[in-house]
Formats: structure tokens, sequence, C-alpha cells
């Protein structure tokens, strides 16, 4: 069977740029680290065009490259950012819980239905936003979970935690992100007095 | 018995695995008399379907709000290719 040969390089940026580009902000939220890791995507497959199988598409083989390199990239993020070890201390002010672990501040309703919220651009904003308060581990967390889908053995591989410590992360950051955005989306835009 | 802040630990870890039986129960009993706890959950579904639609959008070609390359950095990438 005859192998399908990669396109010409330099024609690369035009056709998959701002697909990569865009692959890499959902998850990075960082415009100069993602140009960074779209060049290296291009250069990696440059080096290593022998690895397009050509059974797949070319920007499914790029992805597949650009994948890795968020992955190299949250790595980095979670040796520069020291885990406590055991369950870090509740922040008193961020504890929505009393001393006997009911709320003490439940959820806010959020009104109406708000299950269009996807095709709002000013929603994908705030929830950025939202996501890039949290520290680096709990947001990348968060991103390999909830955008990538990835299982818990691989996250736990990329972040260096165990599952235990997983389980609490991910908890924490879900808490975070619907408190950020209850008070920076929802509050105003539920019906009155909710 | 859970408190609100063991369930809310639990609903969080239902999302990523099944939870062992006798944890399911009590987040379920729970849920049936706990009004923040039910809306809690119902929240952080909302959000996981929301992500997923935002990335199913986002990704086909033609998104609906793309970030694009800026120019001087399409520039940049295109220069290092070439100098490979």
């Amino acid at each position: 069977m005859e192998k399908r040969e990669s396109s010409n390089p330099p024609d690369w940026v035009d056709r998959y740029g701002d697909y990569l580009f865009r692959f890499a902000m959902l998850r990075l939220r960082d415009r100069s680290a993602s140009e960074d890791l779209v060049q290296e995507t291009f250069l990696a497959a440059l080096k290593d065009r022998g690895s397009f199988a050509g059974n797949s598409s070319e920007a499914t083989w790029l992805v597949g490259i650009l994948k890795h390199k968020i992955s190299d990239h949250f790595r980095r993020q979670s040796r520069e950012e020291s885990l406590p070890v055991g369950d870090p201390p509740d922040m008193p002010e961020d504890n929505p819980f009393n001393a006997v672990g009911h709320w003490s501040t439940g959820p806010k309703d959020w009104g109406g239905n708000p299950a269009d919220l996807f095709r709002q651009k000013e929603f994908l904003d705030q929830f950025a936003k939202c996501l890039s308060s949290l520290s680096p581990n709990h947001a990348n967390a968060f991103t390999l979970r909830e955008i990538d889908g990835e299982n818990t053995e691989e996250i736990c591989k990329v972040l260096n935690v165990t599952e235990t410590n997983l389980w609490v992360i991910l908890h924490r950051a879900r808490m975070q992100l619907r408190r950020c955005l209850e008070i920076n989306w929802f509050r105003g835009r539920a019906g009155e007095g909710a | 018995m859970l408190s609100c802040k063991d369930v809310t630990q639990l609903i969080s870890e239902s999302m990523d695995r099944s939870l062992p039986m006798g944890k399911r129960i009590g987040v379920r009993i729970h849920l049936l008399i706990c009004r923040f706890c039910a809306r809690y959950r119902r929240q952080l579904l909302l959000i996981r379907d929301t992500v997923r639609q935002i990335i199913t959008a986002e990704e086909r070609p033609g998104a609906p709000f793309g970030e694009t390359l800026a120019p001087d950095a399409r520039e940049r990438i295109k220069a290092s290719l070439r100098n490979y």
C-alpha cells in the first residue's frame, strides 16, 4: 500500500496553526505558553516526520504531539509547585462549612435554565479566569479530567500525586471553580431574591 | 451520619470513580434530605456538561469564539520551520 506523505512543513502553520493554538489555549489559558508549545509541536513533527503513519489525518497526528507537549508542561509545573502531602488545612475565609460540617453559606440558586452557557463567549472568558485563579496543580488536574477526560491513573502520573490526593485536589478545584462562577457569573443573572 | 462537608467530597469523587456501595447509599440518602448538597451536585454536573459542550464546539474548524495565532507569532513559527 502506498504510504501517505505529510505535506510541506512551512504550509503547516497556515493550515493547522490556529487549530493547534486554540487547542493549547483551552488548556493553558496563556497566549505565550500556547504559542511556544505550538512552535515546539511543529519542530518535533518536522524532526520526526517518519512517525506520521498516514493512517490518521495530519491534524490528528499534530494534535497528538501537542498533547504530549501539554502534559510535559503540566509535569514541569507540578514539580515547581510543592504540593502538601496530607490534606492542606481549610482556608477559613474560603470554608463554606461550619464546625460540624454543615453549609454555613449554601450554594445559591443559579436560576432560569443555564443549559446554553457554552454558547456565550463571555461565559468562556469568565470560566477561563476562574480556572486560572486556582493553583496550577488544581487547574491542571481539572483540565486533564474535565477537558481531556483523562482517567485518574494517567493524571496521577502527570501530576505525580497519589490517587487519594488527586480526589482531594479535584474536589477542591471543583468547589473553588463553582464558587468563583457563582460570584462572578451567576450572581446578578439569577432571578431577583434567589 | 455524613456531614455536608463529607458529602461534597464524595459527590466530586463519584465523578471520578464509582463509590463503594456504603458511601453511595449514604450520599443518596443525604441528597434526598439536603437541598444545598443536591443543588451543589447539580451545579457540578452543569459545569461538567458545559465544559464538554465548549470543547466540542471549540475544537471544530470554524469554532465560534476561535482564538487565533497573533501575526507576529505566526511569522516567528514559520521562520523557525524554514530555518530548521
